[in-house]
């Protein structure tokens, strides 16, 4: 009695990696799925849209094979029909080839749609002015920079809730990606370029972010403090590292862009121009994206290091 | 089985192939050199692709206007056909079964593939005295690629019709060595069209 | 002098490792045993003669899947170093650079020097044998692909204990893998030894396209070919339109690296996500190129061992067809993270989901195969039965990822990473395993043990759900691949050891696999295949003995139908073919060339990873050198007379009855 031992098995294991996924559900971890802003939300159902219409073909498919599989096993004294040279049927085929179309079809229109609707430059709708933020990934941190505010940060980012960020993003490094799951999907940080990203955090509270793309030896502690708070805590955040804080320099830039940790810090104030400066120094013939309108006047005084 | 069978489809059977089964492995060869050249003109396809994008990147260095001498381009451009011609003269001196035409017109187009080579060569020394060598910037680096890789091309072309050379002189005309001779045809006029389109993308669009 | 010698050795040597060294001197040992016990038995000729220099198909594919499974130990040995580091948080087991190195290798071995050289070897056993033909269309090139496969191995895998290894991850994205933030050798091994065995794969995929549309027995059309050829077709055609692609992307790298060119760096002009685009534009079309050959075997199998016909043939044809097509159309959608804008992102998006819908008719094909069959348990048909499953759900994981606004929150996590291991784990190397037990008996000549090969199974099914879908889950919380290791609080510790015990249930798995085979060579004499047809085959490689003679077949059979053997059984007139009259029959003859050729590529890629002139020049004039001493040899055939031929027959025969 081989044959149906092993299908028990493998019925245990689907069960079992189901409670898994069951179980760690409940959990608060599964921060994908627990989103505190509105594109991270957004994200969040379409993900559970798109996998509801697959399985409206997938779990069917499931039990028909494992229907098809227990009734046609050999086994002496089997009645289940065998019709070996039964190898066509058109009808069956349309079928087959007609609901993978239909489904796909849906989700196309759906996800079309998200795509255009959930664009990473496409400003949020809200009463609020946006806020900018630049963000530049360095080996092996982050820097915020608060262009409004003049003031910047490492790997600590806070944000107003319910105020519509704007990021722009590049790297001083290679290629990274700027991910704050909570509160929506990543966007890659290039060197010579200024990608935009608009997020919001609906709710005050602690988050994270992380750098999702390889960059190189201690890329694994790229994660960075993403705190939203209200608007007058911000404020007041803003006035406690204007005052207290030291500022950046240049000089203090290019020490902070070595190749080394960090630990959050904050800095009363940048030189002007920092982000673009950084932005056009490798920008070949591809500067699409940056918002300031006259980069060509800063130069970065040195060149490329090697 | 064979009663099963009908006529009609014994007979396609034959036409597949003639000698019992066995399919004419030289025409097979032939075959297999069009897929070859398929994969070079894809190869070559990358790079076309690569210098257009880079195309504009002179990173403040020169661009193709500061630096192409056409004079020069448009005489190798012309040697390069020219040789295309004398190879399919060889190829018609072949289907005559004229051995020393078809040695001696290979000859031909060996030795003018031979100053396309020297003339490419000199182009690059002269650009490199220029001071724009493959590291200046984005579009040297596409330059040198793509006309080198075709220049090697045709130097590997050069090698291997001298060592064809030899074998004709050696065996005359058999179907093994007629199936060389074509092959390399192809080859040889592949590069021709190959350098056509180098002609047109790099050279006549860029100084325009 | 000797501190000379001394400060060059610790630079060319990679040091500091105890598990290097450790790995040093096992290499060395494994070395010194193969060396010696070549020489004590007297084999290092018949070892030349009988497979080095071999250009027979089926003798190849033997030594193609025997380094694939060399590979696959190496590649598992990666992953289990790297489970072992993510077991349990803030674990300082690998330092980080290690770590980076190791799940480089192991993306790039399982890939490239795994899963292809496996592939090849299944196309190399087989292809020839359903197609009714006496060897691949260029037997000599057959050969010089497979050792140019192995010396890109070799040379990739030296890096292990010569100069470091690569650390930029499998497809190594600049600038991260240019020189300027990645200075050593490491990545001129990675590419060159990707380039050499490249050329080899490029080769393969030309000389196999022929001889599918070339060298077909007599009568058999192409939609009487079996499924497997037919997926070999496809794959083979994705092969040629794919891989000049990587070539030519691998050189410019090169360039960038070694003459200081400006493709991909940041300055100078150059443009990293270029090398994004046409590395993936060979990537996607890659995954598929691995993915078609084992729709193929199930296909086979699914037939086979339901002992009925294959449902709806021209469905799969057309299916295999369209994917290999739109496996080209697909690239960007393994970055839709960047900022490429939402006309780009929804027109990859929907191309790929399109990919879904032939993939669905195969199964569902697949299904109603076995609907009305007789189903039997082989392990091949388990392998096949594993497959189904798994493959459905990493197909509905793929759908997810192809939705582009919610990529944005998959993209790099170890969603992905569950992802891809559950279609290339569950589709590609489920199926390679069922070709190979199905096949085994015909290569060999002798049926593995049953009960061993059932444990493998369900360590490996088991070990693969426990390894991997805690990855899903992880992913969801926002653990991005490439980590080396994560901190407590942020939950991820009991997902993470729960996944590393399903690696070592794999690990076990294979273990037993290995097993199964040493048990198989020692009991081959009871076990012996004599009927040339041990699973009741239906296509024409079970028409003839196990294993099959040199030449194949001894009279080309005349194809009239699909399952061309089924039919002639179902006839009962099995064996007439044999009484027909004999001819010489034309073969090739072993060549050295390749070998040789190979190893001066060997020595050219070394040279310029160490941008040492003198192996460059050697390398390349012993390339040349070769090509003209093939060139100018005119005797590369013979034939073998038709005495010969009835004595061999006689032989196995005998053995037979």
């Amino acid at each position: 009695m081989k044959r149906p031992r092993a299908l028990r098995w493998m019925g245990l294991v689907f069960l079992l990696s189901i409670m898994l996924l069951a179980m760690t559900g409940c959990s608060e971890n599964i921060i994908v799925l627990n989103p505190k802003g509105p594109i991270a939300e957004q994200q969040r159902d379409l993900m559970i849209i798109s996998t509801l219409l697959c399985c409206i073909v997938i779990v069917p498919v499931l039990i028909l094979t494992a229907v098809i599989i227990w009734r046609y096993r050999d086994k002496k004294g089997r009645k289940a029909a065998y019709t070996p040279e039964w190898e066509h049927s058109t009808k069956l085929e349309l079928i087959w080839w007609g609901i993978p179309v239909l489904i796909i079809l849906m989700l196309a229109i759906i996800t079309v749609k998200a795509t255009y609707d959930l664009e990473p430059s496409k400003p949020i709708a809200s009463s609020e002015k946006p806020l900018t933020v630049q963000v530049t990934s360095l080996n092996w941190k982050w820097l915020f920079q608060y262009p409004e505010q003049g003031i910047a940060s490492v790997n600590e980012l806070k944000i107003p809730e319910d105020v519509p960020i704007r990021f722009e993003i590049t790297a001083d490094s290679p290629m990274n990606s700027f991910w704050i799951p909570q509160l929506g999907g990543q966007m890659y940080a290039m060197s010579g370029m200024a990608m935009t990203l608009y997020l919001q955090a609906d709710e005050v509270g602690e988050y994270w972010g992380s750098g999702a793309n390889f960059t190189g030896t201690d890329f694994a502690k790229m994660y960075f403090d993403v705190e939203a708070t209200s608007k007058e805590e911000f404020d007041a955040w803003v006035e406690e590292v204007k005052t207290d804080s030291p500022k950046l320099t240049l000089e203090g830039y290019k020490q902070l862009r070595e190749p080394s940790t960090s630990e959050v810090q904050s800095y009363s104030a940048f030189p002007e121009g920092l982000f673009e400066m950084t932005v056009t120094k490798y920008a070949a013939s591809h500067n699409h994206g940056l918002s300031w309108k006259n980069t060509q006047n800063f130069e970065f005084e040195d060149q490329v290091t090697r | 089985m064979a009663e099963s069978q009908t006529s009609e489809q014994i007979l396609q059977a034959h036409a597949h192939d003639e000698h019992h089964g066995h399919p004419d492995m030289e025409e097979v060869r032939t075959f297999g050199f069009w897929i070859y050249l398929m994969t070079d003109v894809i190869i070559f396809g990358t790079l076309f692709a690569t210098y257009i994008v880079l195309q504009q990147n002179t990173d403040g260095g020169p661009g193709p206007a500061d630096l192409f001498q056409m004079g020069g381009i448009i005489t190798s451009t012309f040697i390069l056909l020219a040789s295309s011609y004398t190879c399919g003269l060889a190829l018609l001196s072949m289907h005559k079964h004229n051995v020393k035409g078809l040695i001696s017109w290979l000859a031909v187009t060996a030795g003018l593939g031979a100053i396309f080579i020297g003339m490419e060569i000199a182009e690059f020394n002269h650009l490199v005295h220029e001071g724009a060598t493959i590291g200046t910037s984005a579009f040297l680096s596409a330059f040198f690629t793509l006309v080198g890789t075709h220049g090697l091309h045709v130097l590997f072309g050069l090698v291997w019709m001298i060592a064809l050379i030899i074998q004709l002189a050696k065996r005359g005309i058999t179907p093994v060595t007629k199936r060389k001779v074509n092959v390399i045809s192809l080859f040889w006029h592949f590069l021709d069209v190959v350098w056509i389109f180098v002609f047109t993308v790099v050279y006549l669009m860029g100084v325009s | 002098m000797w501190e000379k010698i001394k400060e060059f050795a610790s630079e060319f040597f990679v040091t500091g490792d105890p598990l290097i060294y450790g790995a040093d001197v096992t290499i060395v040992l494994t070395l010194i045993a193969i060396v010696s016990g070549l020489t004590y038995f007297k084999k290092w000729k018949w070892l030349w003669r009988e497979w080095l220099t071999t250009v027979d198909h089926k003798k190849i594919g033997i030594m193609y899947i025997l380094a694939a499974f060399l590979m696959l130990f190496r590649g598992g040995v990666d992953a289990l170093l790297m489970r072992a580091q993510l077991a349990m948080p803030e674990l300082n087991f690998l330092p980080p650079d290690h770590y980076n190195q190791i799940f480089t290798t192991h993306g790039v071995i399982m890939i490239l020097f795994m899963a292809m050289p496996f592939m090849f070897g299944l196309f190399n056993i087989m292809v020839p044998l359903q197609l009714g033909a006496r060897d691949v269309a260029y037997p000599f090139l057959n050969s010089l692909s497979f050792w140019l496969f192995f010396s890109g191995a070799m040379l990739f895998n030296l890096s292990f204990v010569i100069g470091g290894s690569p650390d930029a991850g499998w497809l190594a994205y600049p600038p991260y893998s240019g020189t300027m933030y990645n200075p050593g050798v490491g990545q001129d091994f990675y590419i060159w030894g990707i380039q050499i065995s490249g050329l080899g794969s490029l080769m393969t995929g030309i000389n196999f396209l022929v001889t599918i549309l070339k060298m077909r027995a007599p009568g058999m059309k192409l939609m009487k070919m079996p499924m497997f050829s037919w997926s070999v077709l496809s794959s083979c055609i994705a092969i040629i339109f794919s891989f000049p692609i990587l070539t030519a992307t691998l050189a410019l790298l090169f360039l960038d690296r070694y003459a200081g060119a400006h493709f991909f760096t940041l300055d100078g002009g150059g443009n990293p996500m270029m090398y994004i685009n046409l590395i993936w534009m060979w990537g996607h079309p890659e995954v598929y190129i691995i993915v078609l050959p084992a729709f193929g075997i199930f296909s086979e199998i699914v037939s086979t061992f339901s002992k009925k016909k294959l449902f709806g043939y021209k469905s799969m044809v057309w299916a295999m067809m369209i994917i290999s097509v739109l496996s080209f159309l697909v690239w960007a959608h393994h970055f839709f993270t960047m900022g490429s804008g939402a006309d780009v992102n929804a027109f990859f998006a929907l191309t790929t989901m399109l990919i879904a819908i032939p993939t669905g008719v195969k199964v569902f094909n697949w299904l109603f195969t076995m609907f009305r069959g007789r189903i039997t348990f082989e392990t091949p048909m388990l392998w096949t039965i594993g497959f189904i499953p798994c493959f459905i759900v990493g197909g509905l994981t793929g759908v997810l990822l192809s939705v582009a606004p919610a990529d944005f929150q998959f993209h790099n996590s170890y969603f992905l990473v569950a992802h891809f291991h559950q279609v290339i784990i569950g589709g590609v190397v489920f199926g390679y395993f069922a070709g190979l037990y199905y096949w085994w008996p015909k290569m060999f000549g002798f049926t593995l043990n049953e009960r061993i090969g059932k444990w493998a199974f369900w360590f490996w099914n088991i070990g693969f759900y426990c390894c991997f879908m805690p990855q899903y889950v992880l992913g969801l919380m926002g653990m991005t691949r490439r980590v080396v290791t994560y901190s407590w609080d942020k939950g991820w510790w009991e997902l993470n050891l729960v996944s590393t015990i399903g690696a070592v249930l794999m690990a076990i798995a294979f273990l037993f696999q290995v097993w199964q085979i040493v048990d198989g060579f020692k009991h081959q004499a009871k076990n012996r295949d004599t009927t040339g047809d041990p699973w009741n085959g239906r296509t024409l490689e079970w028409s003839i003995p196990s294993p099959a003679p040199v030449y194949n077949f001894a009279v080309l059979p005349n194809v009239s139908r699909q399952d061309e053997w089924w039919e002639q059984k179902q006839s009962a007139g099995a064996h007439q073919t044999i009484k027909q009259k004999l001819e010489p029959i034309h073969m090739p003859k072993n060549s050295g060339v390749p070998i040789v050729m190979s190893a001066f590529w060997f020595i050219a890629g070394f040279g310029f990873i160490f941008d040492w002139t003198g192996f460059i020049y050697t390398g390349l004039a012993g390339v040349v050198g070769c090509l003209l001493y093939h060139s100018f040899n005119y005797d590369t055939d013979y034939y073998i007379p038709v005495d010969e031929i009835e004595r061999t027959e006689a032989a196995i025969r005998k053995v037979n009855i």
